[in-house]
């Protein structure tokens, strides 16, 4: 059976059409799943998109991480899916527990949208297995609370267990530790502020280094 | 306290017509005498409230183009069938739309919103992105992408500090969260604008030509579905007396900012849910509220058709209690749309609204006759003609004269202006003018902005025309660029308004796209002052006579008068959007250089020592004098026909058009932009001034690969075109050097370039 990845779309939701866009670029079929969907269709892995979920009036991220359709990512990443969150999607993952940390406000106060190089500091991930260890890649921030932070145990936690993925080489929002993205402790749920989804050809992004993200996952689940 | 309306109390027609005696607001909320009395004789009684109200607002110069109506005629005069062939739509409808091959229609417009963003620089710049978002949509299009060109005070003045960053998170925080790509606009600073900041959004959007509608209200017994936010007392505020006592009872309990608040997340939400509408072909015409509100939208949506409308206020889903008639018809809340539905399809349209959770209510139908009926609590409170609110409003014919000032500013030529003679003064003077408030990196404003989401952008800022992919399959898409030098305009409207289309179409022509229509945003000071409507017919029919000679239409615009602080109008600024077709957005041609390993640099087209309303001028000297430079139009073409033949055959790498601070201006950004180095060599006995720093209009600069420069010298020498190399890009250099001039590092130039926005607004 042909390899499904499902791109989840909340009222607010911005960047769906984009990483629907990159999973079709790796040749694989992207599933829409809706807020308030009650199964995730057979899909094999899932893409929690960028965007305003609800408006984010409450904090980014808070009110999406109680939809329908995240009580059953919840459950299907605790069961080993796949699951990649970007931007709104990492502030959801956050949230919902499924990654530690949090997203606040930018040091500068200002939206922030700009090219940024970030090293892949973990390339045994489902999300970058494709990168060399140590990579930089070109990748779009574009975000008003991409500011991570964690209490110190939990950053040390990250740090020993080699959980940050992704750091920033020029730090946009005075995220601690320069952290971009971080993952889970197997490796499956990965969540970042940056927007590989925006880096799959040259014509409309900076680069292609985003493709990388969505290459590795096909390996994860083809060898699978 | 509240005031309750007891139905006893409302101004009903049967009052109305019983009571002619009773003293209108007519005056607070804007009518003049005559217009009340004409009014008094379309209806043949005096107005209700709530029809007065409609009056009002509808006739304002916002809405009615009173002044401009009988000088925006001239467009469509100007207009020939050539031009009109592939418009699908012009003037008068929503927006201006395009067949642009491929079986695809853009539509685009641009809309001002200056006043309530000096009022409330974020709300006031956040609703006008929303605004002209719903315009597009409600052509049937999916909105694309922004834009947005701002105005301000003195860069450094205390004022700017406070509307500056407020209009930009405004912009940005709109735009960002409704998922709109902003791909380019201006940031320019003028102490004319200290006290009238210009706020003016564009937006394009896209659809396949089928699928296009047109707002109307057509079929007696089709439903009226008011559809999105509810109606609250925020933005009854054009005319603002809305509020006052009169209408309220005395009480003053309902005054609420008269700036509307914007919510992107409800706009997205409908424009996604209107798209999934136009979808199921649930929909006969659908209409934005904006301007006006209820009141606009019934009698707009009721002209255009071919019968009349009953509407129920008490269906209307408030925000408030015990709104009015009045204040219910003119409330201009945001992120609301009106549609016209046959019976068959209301339960299809309600439950597609359902789905996105859009709050969505019938308040009415269309009916057979040639009347707009409104009722309130069982009585009717409007019973009027649609057409006499709509579109029969005052027409005036202001006086026009030629300012007596006018001819001193024109002697005042810049000529004997000390110049930077020596290559140290040459190189201090390219620096200054580099870091000056409007030549220096607009990036603090723009990386404020998502210019990626879509993944349709191919161009955006600081390239010379953002660009958009509309087609994936075919990679056909749209570039565009807004321009206006309003120095040029004011020492000659005429000659100015076609300096701000040809830069606006150069801009476009300089990305690989061809240059199709145009829009426009004509923001001017008081119609009442004669000088004013001089400056503003002079720049109509300059702008006019200018797209007919170059053959592309104006689709659209958008007039804003009254922008002056006492008696002292703004700058004249007819702000111009070029649209730009291109076949396949792989072909775009960046501004940088650096794509290629080996380019030589040429200038196109004449340079000639022009001066007047120059940047330098203004930077070094503070001055407004002369002629603005030379205009030629059949230059302008043939350089645009040479940029797009150039990027259709791969002959160009980088293009940059020149335009304020001129070739020094150019060549530098060129070289920031794309990171790479650049050796100039000005042609033997040139006067590096003149050379440098003059804005003669037509030209533009561009990197060809070693490899196709004879091929493309040739075209130009073939044509007629004046080009003459200037130099050569050396990927290996990080340095800008001018041969015999001076020598700046990109490291220098960008601390110059980059440093200011920074250092001023945090």
């Amino acid at each position: 059976m042909s390899t499904r990845i499902g791109v989840i779309t909340f009222p607010g939701t911005l960047d769906d059409v984009d990483a629907a866009r990159a999973v079709r670029a790796v040749e694989v079929e992207a599933v829409p799943l809706w807020h308030g969907d009650a199964d995730l269709r057979g899909v094999d892995a899932v893409v929690v998109p960028g965007g305003f979920s609800y408006g984010d009036y409450l904090r980014a991220g808070a009110i999406a991480s109680y939809a329908p359709v995240m009580g059953l990512v919840v459950e299907a990443a605790r069961g080993g899916m796949p699951v990649l969150g970007i931007c709104n999607g990492f502030q959801v993952l956050c949230e919902a527990g499924l990654l530690p940390g949090a997203l606040i406000r930018n040091a500068g106060l200002h939206f922030v949208c700009r090219d940024e190089w970030l090293r892949v500091d973990n390339t045994d991930t489902a999300w970058t297995a494709r990168y060399a260890p140590g990579a930089e890649i070109l990748i779009p921030v574009k975000h008003m609370d991409g500011c991570y932070v964690a209490d110190a145990e939990t950053v040390a936690e990250l740090e020993g267990e080699g959980r940050v993925v992704f750091r920033y080489t020029d730090n946009p929002n005075g995220s601690v530790a320069d952290i971009a993205g971080v993952c889970d402790a197997g490796g499956r749920v990965v969540g970042l502020m940056p927007h590989p989804e925006h880096a799959i050809e040259a014509l409309t992004g900076p680069s292609d280094d985003g493709l990388g993200m969505f290459l590795s996952v096909l390996d994860q689940l083809v060898r699978a | 306290m509240t005031v309750t309306h007891a139905a006893d109390t409302v101004d009903t027609v049967e009052r109305a017509a019983a009571t002619p005696e009773i003293e209108q607001p007519y005056g607070a909320l804007g009518l003049k005498d005559n217009e009340y009395r004409r009014v008094r004789e379309l209806l043949g009684r005096r107005p209700t409230d709530a029809e007065l109200a409609m009056y009002a607002v509808m006739w304002s110069e916002h809405c009615s183009y009173k002044s401009s109506k009988v000088h925006l005629r001239y467009f469509g005069e100007t207009t020939t069938e050539q031009m009109r062939a592939t418009m699908l739509a012009g003037i008068g409808e929503n927006a201006g739309v395009l067949d642009i091959g491929d079986g695809w229609a853009v539509t685009f417009k641009a809309e001002s919103h200056n006043h309530p963003s000096y009022v409330e620089p974020f709300q006031g710049a956040a609703t006008g992105v929303g605004g002209i978002v719903r315009d597009i949509l409600a052509m049937g299009a999916r909105p694309l992408a922004v834009m947005d060109s701002l105005r301000f005070g003195a860069a450094d003045a205390p004022d700017t500090k406070r509307v500056l960053p407020g209009v930009v998170a405004g912009v940005g925080g709109y735009g960002n969260c409704l998922g709109l790509p902003n791909i380019g606009g201006e940031v320019i600073f003028d102490a004319s604008y200290a006290g009238n900041p210009l706020v003016n959004a564009l937006c394009v959007g896209a659809m396949r030509i089928e699928d296009l509608h047109l707002a109307h209200a057509s079929g007696a017994g089709n439903k009226i579905i008011l559809f999105g936010a509810r109606t609250g007392l925020d933005g009854i505020g054009g005319a603002s007396v809305l509020a006052s006592d009169s209408f309220s009872g005395g009480t003053g309990r309902k005054k609420l900012p008269s700036v509307q608040v914007g919510d992107p997340f409800a706009e997205k939400v409908l424009i996604e849910c209107c798209l999934e509408l136009f979808a199921a072909k649930v929909v006969v015409g659908i209409s934005d509220l904006g301007a006006a509100g209820l009141a606009c939208a019934t009698s707009e949506l009721a002209s255009a058709g071919d019968g009349g409308m009953v509407i129920d206020l008490d269906r209307v889903p408030l925000r408030a209690k015990d709104m009015n008639p009045a204040e219910i018809l003119s409330s201009e809340s945001r992120e609301r749309m009106c549609a016209v539905v046959t019976p068959e399809h209301v339960a299809d349209f309600l439950a597609i609204c359902a789905k996105w959770d859009v709050t969505a209510t019938e308040i009415g139908e269309v009916t057979e006759g040639d009347t707009l009926v409104i009722t309130w609590h069982g009585q009717t409170v409007v019973d009027v003609p649609p057409r006499t609110v709509a579109h029969d409003g005052p027409v005036y014919e202001r006086p026009i004269s030629r300012p007596e000032s006018q001819d001193a500013l024109q002697a005042d030529v810049p000529d004997d202006l000390a110049r930077p003679t020596t290559p140290a003064e040459i190189r201090a003077t390219l620096l200054r003018m580099l870091g000056s408030a409007n030549l220096a990196s607009r990036r603090w404003v723009t990386q404020q902005y998502d210019r990626y989401v879509r993944g349709g952008t191919v161009l955006a800022q600081p390239a010379d025309a953002g660009m958009i992919r509309i087609d994936e399959q075919t990679h056909r898409g749209v570039a565009l660029s807004v321009d206006c030098n309003s120095r040029y305009v004011a020492l000659d409207p005429y000659r100015g308004a076609q300096l701000a289309l040809a830069e606006a179409y150069r801009n476009v022509a300089a990305s690989g796209a061809k240059p199709v229509a145009v829009t426009d945003c004509l923001n001017f000071g008081s119609p009442e002052d004669p000088g004013v409507m001089w400056q503003f017919q002079q720049a109509l029919h300059g702008l006019a006579d200018a797209c007919k000679v170059l053959g592309i239409p104006v689709v659209g615009g958008n007039v804003s008068f009254y922008n002056q602080t006492g008696g002292t109008a703004i700058l004249p600024t007819p702000l111009v959007g070029v649209m730009g077709v291109i076949d396949d957005v792989r072909r775009r041609v960046p501004t940088g250089f650096g794509t290629e390993p080996g380019e030589s640099l040429l200038l196109l087209g004449e340079t000639r020592p022009e001066f007047g309303g120059s940047e330098w001028a203004h930077v070094v000297h503070g001055h407004l004098g002369g002629l603005p430079p030379k205009v030629d139009l059949a230059a302008e073409a043939l350089l645009a026909d040479i940029l797009i033949a150039g990027s259709r055959d791969g002959m160009l790498s980088a293009a940059h058009d020149l335009s304020d601070g001129g070739l020094a201006q150019a060549v530098v950004e060129a070289a920031l932009i794309g990171e790479t180095g650049a050796r100039i060599v000005l042609p033997a006995g040139a006067d590096p001034f003149v050379w440098l720093f003059a804005e003669s209009a037509g030209r533009a600069l561009v990197a060809v690969p070693r490899s196709e420069e004879p091929r493309f010298t040739e075209m130009c020498t073939m044509r007629g075109l004046p080009w003459v190399k200037i130099g050569v890009v050396d990927v290996e250099s990080d340095a800008v050097e001018i041969q015999d001039v001076a020598d700046f590092s990109l490291a220098e130039l960008r601390t110059a370039w980059e440093a200011t926005l920074p250092e001023l607004f945090g």
